[in-house]
């Protein structure tokens, strides 16, 4: 458990769509950080052969941090995290998360906002919808889904915004069209959305036709640390290995094997913790190395960075 | 805290500040080499730091808490606009009161506490003798802004930062004790324009690297740098709105004064997420030392002789030493045993 974890008890479970499950989690002890709008959490999901993390949306109203809901839907040929939270996580259950990050964060100064999910897409504009009303900004959501599968929250989110609202169920053969939905919008209008890859790139090429910056297109993105496969390490001096897993970084594995390797800012930009390599392939992960230096082979940002190979060789 | 606040002691005019021994021991010597130069020096601000020491917590309180709160208190009548807070930045003000009336209260119960039920709360400084009732999240509760109520009771300059499209944006501070620069001026402003005037640094990408680590900061994870320079006396406000009071003070070094006159200022900058509105908070921690104290230790006297000797020309310019640089390299010569 690395030390911000927060331990949190699954209060409450609910079916919200045929394939989307609803919790609601409760920290178990002390309270749980206030977050913004579009904000998400990492759920640590113990596994039989690994142990999952995914990202998940926080749904609630931002100004209520007494609990968090996340909503899960269980994917297509999935042998991860989703059938894990579907199957076994259960009322009273323990689960650890990371602490609130945001990467998709309202942009306030906006003129106009237009909320684009798809399916369980929906679930990072839950925690947008009642921020936005409180400001009274100027915001449409369109909500497209499959009613056989997804389209959790419809009724209620039809109920609440009214006007505001339109949804697209594909299985009544409803279509949003993304040309007409940009079309003709006032200067200052700023997309969001949250989906499939193939709807992000519709919008950003319908979008680029029309003229719209880049600066207005907003998608989500997770903080997820990017998992990476285990990998032994050798020091070429000693000739000791270390078992580098899948959760830990190279330079905490080297730290817990009681090498000492300098180290400042823990983040791949300072530059410290600079090893030298004798052998195998670095999957470069930092932004200190130029290209060049990266392209050499001869030196790895241990803090970030790990093997593509299943061994790498420290010369130190 | 381990050294109680003393009385007040002045920052301007007669310059009564002084260090006690114990402020001196804990002091944040900047220099970690023998060559000064300009990196990325990010890293994280865990708690608690060494016992004692002025990382121990996450602000730190000290020995010139009350010196400091009162000099704040002229600089912002002299000019209100050395706090200022743009309309969205509200919310980041909020989680900056709750940021450190939260951890003021948990880590110096002697001298402050902080009752909530529900949105109402209760705060107690006993050092200032203030006491509030107030509806979290409603300005309308406190005497002032939120930014300019906290600001005043607590040591340090701060910048909030708003974030989007992956930079930052000084759009919030409270700012009485800079090292020459102005809040007013580098308001609205975006991480490479306010830092415009910094030599060398651009060009070996450092800002470029600062600015993705910063964005990326997380909740729960806040992570430090220390920046220096030199002042002359132990001024708190060198702004460039008060410069001509402080400028030609440059000129008043001596071979005979320098000792006493030239300051290292240093500050322990914290940088932390903000969780309702996702803004960053900047602290700017500020801690003076004059050299005549600084050589007490004699690794700081000899480290810093070395650090001045080989400073960079464009260093020397940017940070205003040009005109005492020499004498300041020659005084601390003596302490080293290489010359
Ligand atoms: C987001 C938080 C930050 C704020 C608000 C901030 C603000 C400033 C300001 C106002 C100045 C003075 C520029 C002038 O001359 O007008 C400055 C200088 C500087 N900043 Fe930052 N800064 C921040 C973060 C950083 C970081 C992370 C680095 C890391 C490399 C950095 C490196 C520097 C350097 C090297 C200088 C020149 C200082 C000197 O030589 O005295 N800053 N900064
Ligand atoms: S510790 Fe800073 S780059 Fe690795």
């Amino acid at each position: 458990m690395s030390t911000d974890q927060i331990k949190v008890r699954v209060a409450a479970v609910a079916q919200v769509a045929p394939m989307i499950r609803e919790f609601t989690l409760t920290a178990v002890t002390g309270s749980l950080y206030p977050f913004s709008p579009g904000s998400h959490v990492v759920v640590e999901m113990p596994g039989e052969q690994k142990i999952y993390r995914n990202a998940y949306s926080l749904l609630s109203d931002s100004h209520d941090a007494s609990a968090y809901r996340i909503a899960v839907r269980l994917q297509d040929n999935s042998r991860g995290g989703s059938v894990f939270m579907h199957q076994q996580v259960k009322e009273g259950d323990e689960l650890l998360i990371s602490p609130p990050a945001n990467l998709f964060i309202p942009q306030w100064n906006a003129q106009k906002h237009i909320l684009l999910a798809a399916g369980v897409g929906i679930t990072p504009f839950m925690s947008y919808l009642p921020e936005m009303q409180r400001r009274q900004a100027d915001f449409e959501l369109h909500y497209l889904f499959r009613s056989k599968q997804t389209g959790a929250y419809q009724l209620e989110l039809a109920e609440q915004l009214g006007q505001r609202f339109f949804s697209y169920d594909s299985d009544q053969a409803q279509r949003c069209n993304i040309s007409e939905l940009l079309a003709d919008r006032p200067l200052g209008t700023h997309i969001y959305i949250c989906g499939p890859e193939g709807l992000i790139k519709d919008v950003q090429s319908v979008a680029e036709q029309l003229g719209w910056p880049d600066s207005v297109i907003h998608f989500e993105e997770f903080a997820a640390p990017k998992p990476g496969k285990p990998f032994t390490v050798e020091l070429k001096s000693t000739g000791k290995t270390v078992q580098v897993g899948e959760s830990e970084s190279l330079l905490e594995a080297l730290e817990e094997a009681e090498v000492a390797v300098p180290n400042l800012c823990r983040g791949g930009v300072c530059g410290q913790c600079a090893t030298p390599v004798a052998e195998g392939e670095i999957e470069h992960r930092d932004n200190y190395l130029s290209v060049d230096e990266k392209a050499r082979q001869d030196c790895v940002m241990p803090c970030v960075s790990r093997a593509h190979s299943d061994r790498l060789v420290l010369d130190i | 805290m381990r050294i109680s606040p003393k009385p007040v002691q002045s920052f301007r005019d007669d310059f009564t500040y002084t260090n006690s021994r114990e402020a001196i021991s804990r002091f944040p010597f900047p220099f970690v080499e023998d060559e000064y130069r300009y990196s990325v020096n990010i890293e994280p601000h865990a708690m608690s730091g060494p016992d004692g020491s002025v990382f121990e917590k996450f602000l730190d309180i000290d020995e010139h808490y009350l010196s400091e709160m009162a000099e704040r208190a002229i600089v912002l009548k002299e000019n209100p606009a050395r706090c200022l807070s743009m309309k969205h930045m509200d919310l980041a003000c909020w989680d900056m009161i709750e940021r450190v009336m939260s951890a003021l209260s948990a880590d110096y119960p002697e001298h402050f506490s902080l009752t909530k039920q529900g949105d109402n709360w209760h705060w107690h400084n006993k050092l200032l003798d203030i006491q509030e009732d107030f509806v979290f999240g409603d300005s309308s509760t406190l005497p002032m802004s939120p930014l300019e109520y906290i600001g005043r009771q607590v040591q340090g300059d701060f910048a909030i930062l708003d974030q989007r499209n992956a930079d930052l944006f000084m759009d919030a501070g409270i700012v009485t004790c800079p090292a020459d620069w102005s809040l007013a001026f580098d308001a609205g402003m975006s991480f490479s324009e306010w830092h415009g005037p910094v030599p060398m640094a651009r060009e070996e990408g450092i800002f470029e690297r600062a600015l993705k680590y910063l964005t990326a900061i997380q909740v729960g994870r806040p992570v430090r740098r220390l920046n220096w320079t030199l002042t002359i006396n132990a001024r708190m406000d060198t702004s460039p709105e008060t410069y001509p009071s402080w400028g030609n003070e440059r000129t008043s070094v001596t071979p005979e004064n320098v000792a006493e006159k030239v300051h290292l200022r240093v500050e322990v900058q914290v940088l932390d997420r903000m969780p309702r509105s996702n803004a960053l908070m900047f602290s700017i921690r500020t801690y003076l030392i004059s050299l005549e104290d600084l050589v007490t230790n004699p690794q700081w006297a000899k480290r810093m002789h070395r650090a001045m000797k080989t400073l960079p020309a464009p260093l020397v310019e940017y940070k205003g030493l040009t005109r005492f640089h020499p004498m300041v390299v020659e005084y601390l010569s003596q302490f080293d045993p290489v010359n």
